[in-house]
């Protein structure tokens, strides 16, 4: 009967401590797979898997939720882009990318990389060390979205 | 699902930026890679999302990691490791081809190591006797050094990008002829398996992921040829006679001048090549009379190529390939 009680209590508690955290993030890893089908294109589809070999084509999704009870202004989330992986490109054309291990960020076709022979090159979708995505718009209560990249197992 | 789906933005403020930097991301084939990464590695991936909550104060959020383990991809190449043909003579034993066996896949994997010698379109069929590794590295075969291989008991287990020099010796056909070419193939097979590109060996790649076949089909393969060698000689001998008298007579005090011409033909090479003739009975030497090739040597055993000795003209030629001749010249007078 005590334990009850209790349990109703906590349920009904009006808990304010998670306002300082109420932005869920949940990541996922999908990988491309090519589906065959009779008289036409291969179609892409993207599954669930632990596991790939080298040139396995993956995405990577960042879905957020405002769960909390204010507005997010300023939202932003930065990947660095994890060693294992070439980095292709993002379909969110405002995601900003970073060759110099996230200390800039800007449009993969203003980048330059210092080549071997030192001289300066355009960057490479390859040379991507981070990607960064930022909201102008503030999340509002309730909001959801969600970024991705493609990214090939090197 | 398809992957448009995915990427689709639900933030009407960002399709503005979008104008901005249009074509920022633009898609670009990604490098071919030789080996890629190591099968069993772990690849984790996390972001971090920051934002400010109604206070004002920055909020830093993790995402949760996801993991990808890399499968185990099984390629290998056979690559010959000689310049050209390699010459051998008919019913020689023991003649080597090498050959270079790389692991073009990104696991540790044993070979199986495989001669072929039946082969069409080639003049005869080299035995192979035996498969010998480079052990010592040196690239050369060193008989007794380097260890004989055993199928399924010492196949080579090389590291991704790792390779390992092979000898393969043969018996030459002893019915093989001047000129023909005998083909002979090493094969190596991943231990872990082969088969189409694709094919996948569930469970079984380093770390406990997958083991996928790749391009080569966990089967390398490649070509060297023998070339039949050989090479003859035939020596001639002539004689022109000057008696005394100016004539051509044999006549007690006539000087015979012997030619020697000994003519190489093959395709081989003649090692140690040594034209040599006895006085004949009725004659005496005529002391310094010996050519080579048209120029004078010695009468003494020292460090020219011929002498007189034991009464007997000896010159040495050392090698001598097919389509050359070597012309040697002595004088007798008839007692």
């Amino acid at each position: 009967m005590i334990r009850i009680l209790i349990a109703s209590l906590l349920m009904a508690s009006p808990v304010v401590a998670l306002a300082a955290n109420n932005v869920e993030v949940v990541s996922e890893m999908f990988v491309e797979k090519a589906v065959v089908q009779a008289g036409s294109q291969p179609k892409i589809v993207l599954v669930k898997q632990k596991s790939g070999p080298p040139g396995t084509k993956l995405v990577f999704t960042h879905s957020y939720h405002n769960g909390g009870q204010a507005p997010a202004a300023n939202f932003a989330m930065t990947n660095p882009i994890p060693s294992g992986v070439d980095y292709i490109g993002s379909d969110d054309a405002f995601a900003t990318v970073s060759v110099d291990g996230g200390k800039t960020f800007g449009p993969l076709g203003q980048a330059r990389v210092r080549a071997s022979d030192g001289a300066l090159r355009p960057a490479r979708p390859e040379d991507v060390t981070d990607v960064r995505w930022a909201l102008k718009a503030s999340i509002p209560v309730g909001g959801t979205g969600k970024f991705s990249f493609r990214a090939t197992v090197k | 699902m398809a992957v448009d789906r995915f990427l689709t933005v639900e933030t009407g403020a960002v399709r503005l930026i979008t104008l901005a930097v249009a074509g920022m991301a633009a898609v670009m084939a990604s490098p071919a890679l030789a080996v890629g990464t190591t099968a069993g590695t772990t690849i984790s991936n996390t972001a971090t999302a920051t934002y400010t909550d109604a206070t004002g104060k920055p909020v830093s959020v993790p995402s949760n990691a996801v993991n990808l383990r890399v499968d185990e991809v099984l390629n290998v190449t056979v690559a010959t490791a000689e310049s050209g043909d390699v010459p051998a003579l008919p019913g020689a034993t023991n003649q080597v081809v090498k050959y270079r066996v790389t692991n073009t896949g990104n696991g540790s994997e044993a070979f199986v190591l495989a001669p072929i010698t039946a082969i069409g379109g080639d003049a005869f069929d080299p035995t192979a006797t035996s498969i010998v590794l480079d052990t010592n590295g040196n690239g050369v075969y060193d008989p007794g050094v380097d260890t004989v291989y055993t199928a399924g008991n010492n196949n080579p287990v090389l590291a991704p990008d790792a390779s390992i020099l092979v000898f393969v010796l043969s018996t030459i056909p002893a019915g093989a002829t001047d000129g023909q070419r005998g083909q002979i193939d090493l094969t190596a097979t991943d231990a872990k398996g082969s088969g189409p590109a694709g094919t996948v060996f569930a469970g079984q790649g380093t770390g406990g992921g997958d083991a996928v076949v790749g391009t080569t089909t966990g089967v390398g393969r490649d070509k060297n040829f023998y070339v039949i060698s050989a090479a003859t000689v035939a020596l001639a001998k002539t004689a022109s006679v000057l008696d005394p008298f100016g004539g051509t007579k044999s006549l007690p005090g006539s000087i015979i001048t012997y030619t020697l011409v000994a003519t190489v033909s093959g395709t081989g090479t003649i090692a140690n090549l040594a034209v040599g003739d006895p006085i004949p009975a009725p004659t005496t030497y005529v002391p310094a009379s010996i050519t080579a090739q048209g120029a004078g040597i010695t009468d003494a055993t020292d460090a020219d190529t011929g002498e007189f000795a034991a009464n007997r003209v000896t010159v040495r030629f050392g090698s001598v390939a097919g389509g050359q001749t070597r012309t040697v010249t002595f004088k007798v007078k008839i007692n």
